[in-house]
């Protein structure tokens, strides 16, 4: 297992610096010379020269991006145009309220997510699962910033119970949570239903019921939980979807996180900004898929004796 | 034995009508309501799309001071916007935008990456290795940042917002289309095309692609969806389609500011988006139940 789990690792070190070069020739590639950024319009021609030199921008590419492959293994992303901070200082001032926000999301999806899809394959063909299934159809077809934009307006602004934006307190994350939340639990009610439907037509799930267990043990000690495997995959691949969905919800309530500070980044071409929050987001979804992939081989048995 | 055989008549067997594949896939398709309300739904937003011109009442970007943020009424059925514009007629015209991105930045994410993904699992080995790394690099990048980092190295716009989209769904068809083409490569029919003679790009041609369409042809119908709503997202956040061009992004994002005075503007824009989400996933499941043969009938 150990075995697996470091040559998932070792895995992850290409796969992190092939998106280094993505992410370093997007932003070597996009119009707009940062030295004239930094300085502004009214800079004049010599000083842009200047500073061009002292950063390196007239460097070929590949020494400007080995340059900053080794500034980030130091922890250095640069400094952002705007407040003149270290990029790094600002992810880490950001990326905490992103990371909160991702999980409470993942919390409420997984709740509305797990009870309406055991409840419809339970129930299958009735009326709550008919009902369930389509919501959930819904869910997933409704984009998160218009969802984000009709609760706001319900919640917020008709009824006056939850704050429109900022992040101070509980009651700011319910509504963003709510967004993001939606459409993985309509992602996660669809799978937990027919993994359970796959289940619970097995022979032990019978053989449970001529033991004359009740239903609801039947379904919750047998079913459920076989078919939380596949279930688990979801959640955690779910968890690294709002990482990355996060920037348009944090942009619709005002979330000081990494996805708005990335857009507004990019707004005032502020690129070093994008650069860090791109990769700092692209690592921690490698880092969740792995994460998944270990509980993935702890949980199935099966999978673990592979490895062994 | 006197029994004359002649006389021993057998029931006529029935007479089945030859179906083509098209024709019994359709037949298939076509008992499922929600794929056929998913069509439906679908084919008014290509008429949109198509006739937008006859269809539209006024001129989506014609602005009407004296008409500004009107509720639905007779003369404007959706009600109008910021500028005094016809919302119904915007969503119209939007519909062709929408229409566009969804069907071309499939097409770029088709083509690639069936080209791709039929190169890595027909030859596997360093190429496979090669290019399955660089999918994974993209894989590792949220959709979402992927197309926010392209756009802002490209520039705003409509064609740049297709490329984003369609190099951002590039590596799902590419590892559909790798995972079909392996089980199909060692396969008896492809080995007999072998013996005969025919070259790899034949058989690629004329085996393996068309035997590995079913679920190419799922993942278009359900990415049609999904690159709508990327193209809204971009344009949400002002990176996609720039106003005053009628798209459905962008009239959420300039309506969110006009919330509590007049919802109808991020109302409409927002149904219009999850229709056409809505019609490309029920679509997309009526093509996997009709062209999986083990739900044959």
């Amino acid at each position: 297992m150990i075995r697996y789990i470091l040559r998932r690792i070792l895995m992850m070190i290409p796969v992190m610096l092939g998106v280094t070069l993505i992410v370093f020739t997007m932003m070597y590639i996009t119009p707009g010379d940062p030295a004239q950024i930094i300085l502004g319009d009214n800079a004049t021609p010599e000083a842009v020269a200047k500073l061009r030199a002292e950063m390196g921008l007239d460097d070929p590419f590949l020494v400007r991006y080995f340059r900053f492959v080794k500034d980030l293994l130091r922890g250095d992303l640069g400094i952002c145009y705007a407040t003149k901070q270290p990029v790094f200082d600002r992810l880490i001032q950001t990326f905490p309220n992103t990371v909160k926000l991702a999980a409470f999301a993942v919390v409420v999806s997984t709740i509305m997510g797990l009870s309406l899809g055991i409840i419809s394959a339970a129930k299958q063909y009735s009326l709550f699962d008919n009902i369930a299934m389509l919501l959930a159809m819904m869910g997933n077809a409704m984009p998160n910033f218009w969802q984000g934009l009709l609760l706001m307006l319900v919640f917020s602004l008709w009824l006056g119970w939850l704050p429109a934006s900022g992040f101070s307190s509980f009651k700011h994350m319910i509504l963003p949570a709510l967004t993001m939340g939606t459409s993985s639990a309509a992602v996660l009610a669809r799978m937990t239903r027919s993994s359970m439907l796959e289940v619970i037509r097995a022979d032990y799930i019978s053989t449970a019921r001529a033991k004359g267990q009740t239903e609801f043990k039947v379904i919750m000690h047998h079913a459920f939980r076989n078919a939380m495997i596949p279930v688990i995959t979801t959640i955690g691949l779910q968890f690294g979807r709002q990482l990355g969905g996060a920037v348009l919800t944090e942009s619709i309530f005002a979330i000081p996180g990494v996805g708005k500070m990335m857009v507004d980044a990019i707004k005032a071409r502020n690129y070093p900004v994008v650069q860090g929050g791109v990769l700092l987001i692209a690592l921690s979804l490698s880092i969740v898929n792995l994460v998944v992939d270990i509980l993935y081989a702890y949980i199935d048995p099966r999978i673990k004796s592979q490895y062994k | 034995m006197g029994t004359n055989l002649n006389t021993v008549t057998s029931k006529p067997l029935p007479v089945y009508k030859k179906r083509s594949q098209g024709a019994e896939i359709w037949r298939r398709f076509r008992q499922n309501r929600n794929a056929l309300l998913g069509m439906g739904i679908f084919f008014i937003l290509v008429s949109f799309a198509l006739f937008a011109e006859i269809i539209a009442p006024y001129d989506p970007i014609q602005q009407n001071y004296e008409k500004i943020m009107q509720p639905p009424s007779r003369q404007h059925i959706l009600g109008t916007d910021e500028l005094g514009r016809d919302i119904f007629s915007r969503i119209v015209y939007g519909a062709r935008i929408s229409m566009t991105v969804g069907l071309i930045a499939v097409g770029i994410a088709f083509v690639a990456g069936t080209a791709l993904g039929v190169i890595c699992g027909y030859y596997g080995g360093v190429i496979d290795n090669v290019i399955m790394r660089f999918v994974d690099i993209l894989m590792a990048i949220p959709a979402i940042l992927l197309n926010i980092s392209i756009v802002a190295a490209l520039g705003t716009g409509l064609q740049n917002v297709m490329i984003a989209i369609g190099v951002s769904n590039v590596p799902r068809f590419c590892r559909i289309i790798r995972a079909s083409v392996m089980s199909l490569r060692d396969q008896e029919f492809i080995e007999a095309s072998r013996a005969a003679g025919a070259t790899d790009f034949f058989i690629i041609i004329d085996h393996i692609i068309p035997n590995s369409l079913a679920p190419l042809i799922v993942q278009a119908t359900v990415s049609v969806g999904s690159s709508i709503l990327q193209c809204a997202s971009l344009s949400f956040i002002g990176l996609g389609i720039v106003p005053p061009t009628p798209e459905w992004g962008a009239m959420l994002s300039t309506g969110r500011d006009f919330l509590r005075k007049a919802p109808h503007l991020t109302t409409f824009p927002g149904l219009a988006i999850m229709a056409a989400v809505y019609a490309a996933n029920l679509m997309g499941d009526g093509l996997r139940d009709a062209l999986d043969p083990k739900l044959k009938r």
